[in-house]
C-alpha cells in the first residue's frame, strides 16, 4: 500500500543478553550499575534499545546492548556474579526486533489490532513493556516515545510479524480509536 | 400493494437514487433505504421462501430480528448468503437474489412440500427416516440435503478484508438508543471511558418513530443533541454499524462492525471483529416485538406493527394502502395513528382486549379510526399477499367472521426485552406477568471476579416499555457502571411524560379456540416453518424440556435463532403442558447476537498470514534449492531436496547414498536447546531423565530420555556439559517449548528450592549437520580452530572454537551411524556457515539432505524417533533403552509408574525390525494379525509397523516395530495383511539393520 498507517524499520540486530538471577538482594542492581545500566521496576524498561534492560520476570532481564557488544556483556556479568547463582546468556541471534514509527495513536492502533494487550496510553505508557502475543505468535513491545515503539519476537517468526505489521497498517485501515 | 409515499422518511435522501438489482431485474431505491424498504417501495413483497415448505414469505421485520427476507448479496468473490434485507443498506449497484427456491421466486417446484406437510409434522427428520435404513443414505439425505438450507455457501474465495481489534476500555454500552445513549452520558459525565456501540447506521433507536418526547423536546432533536454531546466528549468513544455480538466471563465482548459492507469499493477492511474488555457492560440493546399466531400469519403482508411505522416513518414506505391492526397492547396503535397520519387507510384496529381504554386507542378513535375490541383474526386470505382479514371474536373458535378488505396486516403480540447478551454470560431472566416478558432480572445478574455485576441492562432492554421509564433506568446502569468502577456519578435522567398503559393481554393464540385446521397453518417459526400444531404434537409426545421441544421442532433454530418465534413457542409449550411460562423457560441465549462472517472471524490470518511458519536461517536457500518441506513442530523442514525431473523417492536415495558414501548436510537447527545451568542444575536433570546427567564429564555428550510422571517416554535428545554448574539439552523439534514450560513448572511448583535456572536458545543457534565418512575432510578443509582428530575430539565429545572464522561449538554425535558433528553457529552466521560447507564440500561430494533421508539412517541405525516409536504410550523399556535408564538413581519421573504391573508385564509389545519375506516395504502403521477374535469380533492382534521405509543402503524395505514379546522371538516370521487382506509376511530381526558394532562413526 501506497501510505501506511504507521512505518516498520526492521531494528535487528539488537544485542540481547538473558539474565536470570535473584534481583533484590542488591547484587544485581551493582553488577548492572558497574555497565552504567538500571534495574527497571516490574514491568519497566529503562536506558535505550542500545543500552538498556527490559524486565522480563522477577527473576529475568532482558539485557540490550549494541550489536557486537553482547558477548562482552555476557562476560561482564558473569564476572559480576562470580560465585552467584546466575545465568546469563547471548540471544542476540534468537530474535527479530521491530521499530514503529507514526502517530502514537496510530502505532497503538495498529497494535492493538494484533494483540490483546491494553494499549491505551494510560496503560502502556512511555517506558513500559509488555510482553504478550501478536496474533499467532508471542512478541514484546515498548513504547520509546511519543509514536515510537520497540517490537521484538523470535527470530524464526521475523516474517511472519512482518508481514502482519504490515497489512494490519496498510492505507485506508485506520480506525480511530485512541 | 406496497409503495413509496409522496414525502416523508426520515433516513432516506430523495435526492440521492440508488439503483440496485434484485433477481436479475434493476430497481431504484434512495440513500438511506436498506434493501427491505427499497423493495417494498416498488411493490416487492414477496421476499423469499421458507426453509421446509418453500411458503412465499414477505418481509416481517425492519431489523436484526428479520426471518424471511434473506437475500444472497454480490456475487463470486464477494458472494454472501442468508443477508437480511431489513438489515443491508442500500448501495448503487447492489445485487440481490432471493434464496430457496426453484425454479422462481414466483413459482417454486419445492413448493409442494406445503402440500405433503402433513407428513413433514415436528419431529419428521426422527420418524420418517429410521426405516429402511439403506434408505437414509442414498435417497432420504440426498433429497433433505437438495431441498433444506437457506443460502448456498460461498463457492469462491472471499475478496474482502478483515481484521480485529482489541480495545480495553471502563463501560461499554451496546445499543445507541435513547437508553444506551443515556446510559453512556451519565457514564461519560462521571469520567468513565465509555464505548457506546449501535448496530444500525444511525443513532436514537425506534424513539423518534415512536414519537417520544424527551426533556420537552421531540425525540429526534433530543438525539442529536446528546449524540453532539457524547461526540464532545474525549472519554466517549462511539461507534454505528457496530453490533454486539457476544458477551463472555470476565467483561470480554465480541463486537462485529461493518465497514464497507453498504461501500463495497470504499479502502480498507469490510469488517472489523471489537475483542473488548469492559470493565462494565450495560446492554441497551431494546426489545422486539412478537407476532400473533393466527392461521395464514405468514401471508406476505402481515408484518409487525412496529415494522409497519417503521417502514412509513424511516423510508418514506408503505406497506399497503390499506392496513388492518391487531393487537393485545397499546403499543400497535402507534401503528395506526402513523399509517393515518400519512393518509393511508386503516379500516381497523382489532384489539383482542374486551376494553380498550388506554390513550393511544382513545387517540385512534379521536383519529376516527374504527377500533373493535374483544377482536382477533380468524385467517388471513389472498393470492400470494393479504387481500382479506378475516375478523372474529378472540374468545370464540373462528366461526363467525367479518371480512375486511386489506392489503396489509401489522400485528403486535406484545414486546419482549432484547436478553440476549445480558444472558451470554449467566444473566438470569423473571417472567414479567404484566407485561409478557422475560426480562433481566437484576438480582441474579452475570458477575465479575469480585463479584459486582459486570452486566447492566438499560431500558427497554430491561423491560421498561414506556419512554420515561427507560430514561430513568438507563441513567440508574449507567450510573451503576461508573460507579463500580469507583466513578462518582450523577442521578439525574433525562425525563419524559409519564405515560399510561392498558395492560397487555396474553394472547397465545388467535382466535383462543382455534381448530387444529387454524392451527396448523399458525405459524410461530416464520423461518423453519413451525406451527402451532407441531409444539402442541412435541408436547404430546413427551416433550416437557423447551430445549428438547427446540430441536425437535426446529423452533427457534438457524439464522434468526427464535428472535421472533422463541417466546410464542414457549407459550405454546406451556399451555399444552399446564405449566407455567416461567417453569417451561426459555431456551439458551448464545453468542453471536445475529451471524458474524467467517471471514472476520478469521481476522488477518489468511493467505500467508494463515499460520505463522518458523524458519531457520537457511530457510531461503533451501527454498531456492528445491527443498520439499514438511511441517515440524511449527517449522518447516525440508523433507528432500528434489533435483530438477527427480523424484522426490530418487531424491531421498541419492541423499542416503551420498550421506553414506560421502558427506551430507543436515538443517538441524530446529532441535531445541536448552541451557540448564544452577548448583542444583545436575540434581534437577537426573529427575527430569531417565540417566543420569550429574556424572556427565564437561566436554562430553549424553544421550537421554525424557518421561512424564507417567512413565511414558515424551522427549529424547542429547545432553552436552558446558561447565561444572551448565548444561545444555537438546530437545525433539517439536518439544522445544514444552520441554521448556515443564522445566520451568517444575522448578516453579515442585522444586521452587532449588537453584536452577533455564534459558531457551533455540533460536539462538543454527544447528548443521555435517555426516558422513568425509565429514572430518570437509571441516578441515573449512577450517577448524580445534582438533578435529579421532581423539581430539572423540564420540560424543564437544569442542568450542571457530570454523571458516565463524565461531562455532561442535558436537560430534551422530543420528545416522556414520561419522558425524553437528556445528552450532549464531543464527545470524548459519546460512554462512552452510555456505562455506557446500563449497568445501563440493570436491567430497557433499550432498544437502532432508527429514526423510535422516529418517532412513536412523532407522537403518534402529534409532528411535520420538512421534514414530512412540504415541504417548510407550515406555523406554518397550524400545529396549533399558541401559538409558539409571538403576542407581533413587528417583526420576516416571520411575515409580514405570514399576505398575502393566508396564513390567512381560506381554508388552517391544521394539524390532522387521524384514519382509519378500524385500518389499510394509505399509506403516499395519497390524500383524493373530490367531483368533477379540470380544468385540475384531481379529487379534500382536504388534504393529512404528517406521517402515525402503533402504537405499540395503536395497530393501525395512521396518521397526513393537511387537509381543519381541525381542524373544528373533527369526519368527508375523503376517502384516495388506488393506486388501492379503498376507504380508515379515520377519522379526534385530532394530539395527546395519553397522551393529558402530565400526562407521568410530573413526
Amino acid at each position: 500500500m501506497s501510505d501506511p498507517l504507521i512505518r516498520i524499520e526492521d531494528a535487528s540486530p539488537m544485542g540481547m543478553v538473558t539474565l536470570r538471577a535473584e534481583l533484590n538482594d542488591g547484587k544485581a542492581a551493582s553488577a548492572l550499575a558497574f555497565s552504567g545500566l538500571e534495574i527497571p521496576a516490574p514491568h519497566q524498561v529503562t536506558g535505550t534499545p542500545e543500552k538498556g534492560v527490559l524486565w522480563m520476570s522477577p527473576d529475568e532481564l532482558m539485557i540490550m546492548t549494541l550489536p557486537d557488544a553482547s558477548d562482552a556483556m555476557v562476560a561482564t556479568l558473569n564476572e559480576a556474579f562470580e560465585g552467584t547463582h546466575s545465568l546469563a546468556v547471548n540471544v542476540s541471534d534468537a530474535r527479530s526486533a521491530f521499530r514503529l514509527k507514526g502517530r502514537d495513536a496510530l502505532v497503538r492502533e495498529v497494535l492493538a489490532k494484533l494483540t490483546p494487550a491494553d494499549m491505551r496510553p494510560a496503560s502502556l505508557p512511555v517506558g513500559r513493556l509488555r510482553r504478550t502475543r501478536l496474533a499467532q505468535v508471542p512478541a514484546a513491545f515498548w513504547f520509546t516515545g511519543d509514536g515510537e515503539a520497540m517490537l521484538i519476537c523470535f527470530r524464526s517468526v521475523g516474517g511472519y510479524v512482518f508481514d502482519l505489521l504490515s497489512k494490519v497498517a496498510e492505507e485506508g485501515t485506520e480506525v480511530g480509536y485512541f | 400493494m406496497s409503495h413509496r409515499l409522496q414525502a416523508g422518511g426520515r433516513l432516506i435522501d430523495r435526492s440521492k437514487p440508488v439503483r440496485f438489482a434484485f433477481n436479475g431485474k434493476t430497481f431504484q431505491g434512495f440513500q438511506g433505504d436498506t434493501l427491505a424498504s427499497a423493495l417494498l417501495g416498488v411493490d416487492q413483497m414477496l421476499m423469499g421462501r421458507s426453509f421446509k415448505y418453500h411458503r412465499p414469505r414477505g418481509v416481517v421485520a425492519s431489523g436484526a430480528e428479520e426471518p424471511n427476507a434473506l437475500m444472497g448479496l454480490g456475487r463470486d468473490h464477494s458472494y454472501e448468503p442468508n443477508a437480511r434485507a431489513t438489515t443491508t443498506e442500500l448501495f448503487d449497484g447492489l445485487e440481490a437474489e432471493t434464496q430457496n427456491h426453484w425454479p422462481s421466486l414466483e413459482f417454486d417446484i419445492g413448493a409442494i412440500n406445503a402440500k405433503l406437510s402433513r407428513f413433514l409434522p415436528a419431529g419428521f427428520y426422527y420418524k420418517m427416516f429410521l426405516w429402511p435404513r439403506s434408505f437414509w443414505k442414498h435417497v432420504y439425505e440426498p433429497f433433505i440435503r437438495e431441498s433444506a438450507g437457506l443460502g448456498r455457501p460461498p463457492k469462491r474465495r472471499d475478496r474482502d478484508t478483515y481484521e480485529h481489534f482489541n480495545v480495553t476500555t471502563d463501560v461499554l454500552v451496546v445499543g445507541g438508543g435513547i437508553a444506551g445513549l443515556t446510559a453512556a452520558m451519565t457514564a461519560g459525565e462521571a469520567g468513565a471511558e465509555v464505548l457506546l456501540v449501535e448496530q444500525n447506521a444511525h443513532w436514537g433507536g425506534r424513539a423518534p418513530v415512536d414519537g417520544a418526547e424527551i426533556d420537552g423536546m421531540p425525540a429526534e432533536d433530543w438525539i442529536a443533541q446528546i449524540v453532539a454531546a457524547l461526540q464532545a466528549m474525549p472519554n466517549v468513544r462511539m461507534r454505528n454499524r457496530c453490533m454486539g455480538a457476544g458477551v463472555y466471563d470476565h467483561g470480554y465482548t465480541l463486537l462485529s462492525e461493518r465497514l464497507s459492507d453498504h461501500a463495497p469499493d470504499a479502502p480498507g477492511p469490510r469488517q472489523r471483529l471489537w475483542k473488548v474488555r469492559a470493565g462494565q457492560i450495560v446492554t441497551a440493546t431494546g426489545a422486539i416485538e412478537r407476532p400473533l399466531s393466527f392461521a395464514g400469519n405468514d401471508l406476505p403482508g402481515v408484518m409487525l406493527a412496529s415494522a409497519v411505522r417503521d417502514y412509513v416513518v424511516n423510508f418514506g414506505v408503505a406497506p399497503g394502502a390499506k392496513t388492518v391492526v391487531v393487537t393485545n397492547n397499546d403499543d400497535a396503535y402507534r401503528t395506526a395513528l402513523t399509517l393515518k397520519a400519512a393518509g393511508l387507510e386503516v379500516p381497523a384496529v382489532l384489539d383482542a382486549r374486551e376494553q380498550a381504554t388506554g390513550p393511544l386507542a382513545e387517540a385512534a378513535r379521536a383519529a376516527g379510526i374504527r377500533v373493535i375490541t374483544g377482536r382477533g383474526v380468524a385467517g388471513v386470505t389472498g393470492k400470494g399477499r393479504v387481500q382479506v382479514v378475516e375478523a372474529c371474536r378472540q374468545q370464540s373458535d373462528g366461526g363467525a367472521v367479518e371480512a375486511i378488505e386489506a392489503d396489509c396486516l401489522a400485528m403486535s403480540g406484545g414486546w419482549s426485552p432484547v436478553v440476549h447478551l445480558w444472558s451470554h454470560a449467566g444473566g438470569k431472566l423473571t417472567w414479567d406477568e404484566a407485561d409478557a416478558h422475560f426480562r433481566p432480572d437484576p438480582d441474579r445478574a452475570p458477575k465479575g471476579a469480585s463479584g459486582d455485576n459486570f452486566v447492566r441492562s438499560a431500558g427497554t432492554a430491561s423491560g421498561f416499555l414506556t419512554t420515561n421509564d427507560t430514561l430513568f433506568n438507563a441513567n440508574s446502569a449507567g450510573r451503576a457502571a461508573a460507579m463500580s468502577l469507583g466513578h462518582k456519578a450523577r442521578n439525574l435522567a433525562p425525563e419524559a411524560a409519564g405515560e399510561k398503559r392498558q395492560p397487555t393481554a396474553q394472547i397465545w393464540l388467535m382466535p383462543e379456540h382455534a381448530p387444529y385446521a387454524k392451527r396448523a397453518i399458525s405459524w410461530l417459526d416464520f423461518q423453519n416453518d413451525v406451527k402451532v400444531s407441531d409444539v402442541e404434537l412435541a408436547a404430546r409426545e413427551g416433550y416437557e424440556s423447551v430445549e428438547h421441544t427446540k430441536r425437535y421442532t426446529t423452533l427457534g433454530m438457524a439464522t434468526d435463532q427464535g428472535k421472533l418465534s422463541n417466546i410464542n413457542g414457549l407459550a405454546v409449550l406451556s399451555k399444552e403442558l399446564s405449566v407455567p411460562i416461567p417453569e417451561v423457560g426459555t431456551t439458551t441465549f448464545r453468542p453471536p447476537y445475529t451471524p458474524v462472517r467467517m471471514g472476520a472471524i478469521a481476522g488477518e490470518a489468511k493467505g500467508v498470514l494463515f499460520q505463522p511458519i518458523r524458519k531457520t536461517p537457511m530457510h531461503d536457500w533451501h527454498e531456492a534449492n528445491g527443498a520439499q518441506f514438511e511441517p515440524v513442530g511449527g517449522w518447516r523442514r525440508p523433507y528432500a531436496f528434489p533435483k530438477p525431473g527427480e523424484s522426490v523417492e530418487d531424491a531421498v536415495a541419492r541423499e542416503v547414498n551420498a550421506t553414506r558414501g560421502n558427506v551430507g548436510l543436515l538443517d538441524a537447527s530446529t532441535l531445541g536447546k536448552l541451557i540448564v545451568k544452577g548448583p542444583d542444575a545436575g540434581r534437577f536433570l537426573d529427575m527430569l531423565y531417565t540417566n543420569m546427567m550429574s556424572t556427565l564429564k564437561p566436554g562430553k555428550c549424553r544421550y537421554g530420555l525424557m518421561c512424564s510422571e507417567n512413565g511414558f517416554l515424551i522427549d529424547d535428545g542429547v545432553v552436552a556439559r558446558l561447565d561444572d554448574d551448565t548444561w545444555l539439552c537438546h530437545t525433539t523439534s517439536g518439544g522445544a517449548d514444552s520441554i521448556h514450560a515443564a522445566m520451568e513448572e517444575w522448578l516453579q511448583t515442585e522444586w521452587w528450592d532449588w537453584k536452577v535456572y533455564v534459558a531457551n536458545v533455540t533460536e539462538q543457534f543454527a544447528q548443521i549437520g555435517v555426516v558422513g565418512p568425509k565429514a572430518r575432510e570437509v571441516l578441515d578443509a573449512v577450517g577448524a580452530s580445534f582438533d578435529l582428530s579421532k581423539d581430539g575430539l572423540p564420540f560424543m565429545g564437544w569442542s568450542d572454537g571457530t570454523l571458516g572464522g565463524l565461531p562455532v561449538r561442535a558436537f560430534r554425535i551422530s543420528f545416522s551411524g556414520e561419522l558425524s558433528y553437528e556445528i552450532a553457529v549464531p543464527a545470524s552466521h548459519g546460512q554462512a556457515l552452510w555456505d562455506k560447507l557446500l563449497e568445501a564440500g563440493e570436491a567430497h561430494g557433499i550432498t544437502p539432505y532432508g527429514t526423510e533421508a535422516l529418517h532412513i539412517m536412523r532407522a537403518e541405525k534402529g534409532f528411535i524417533m520420538i512421534g514414530d516409536e512412540t504415541d504417548g504410550t510407550v515406555i523406554p523399556q518397550d524400545l529396549g533403552l533399558d541401559w538409558a535408564i539409571s538403576k542407581k538413581k533413587d528417583d526420576y519421573l516416571g520411575k515409580r509408574a514405570q514399576m505398575r504391573t502393566h508396564m513390567t508385564d512381560p506381554l508388552r509389545w517391544k521394539l524390532v525390525g522387521l524384514e519382509t519375506l519378500d524385500g518389499s516395504v510394509l505399509p506403516d502403521g499395519s497390524y500383524a494379525v493373530a490367531d483368533g477374535d477379540t470380544p468385540n469380533g475384531q481379529r487379534k492382534t500382536q504388534g504393529r509397523v512404528t517406521s517402515s521405509y525402503h533402504s537405499p543402503t540395503l536395497g530393501r524395505g525395512i521396518a521397526m516395530g513393537l511387537v509381543e514379546r519381541g525381542p524373544d522371538r528373533i527369526g519368527e516370521v508375523l503376517n502384516f495383511p495388506a488393506l486388501d487382506g492379503s498376507p504380508v509376511e515379515a520377519r522379526i530381526v534385530t532394530p539395527v539393520f546395519i553397522d551393529p558394532d558402530g565400526e562407521k562413526q568410530n573413526v
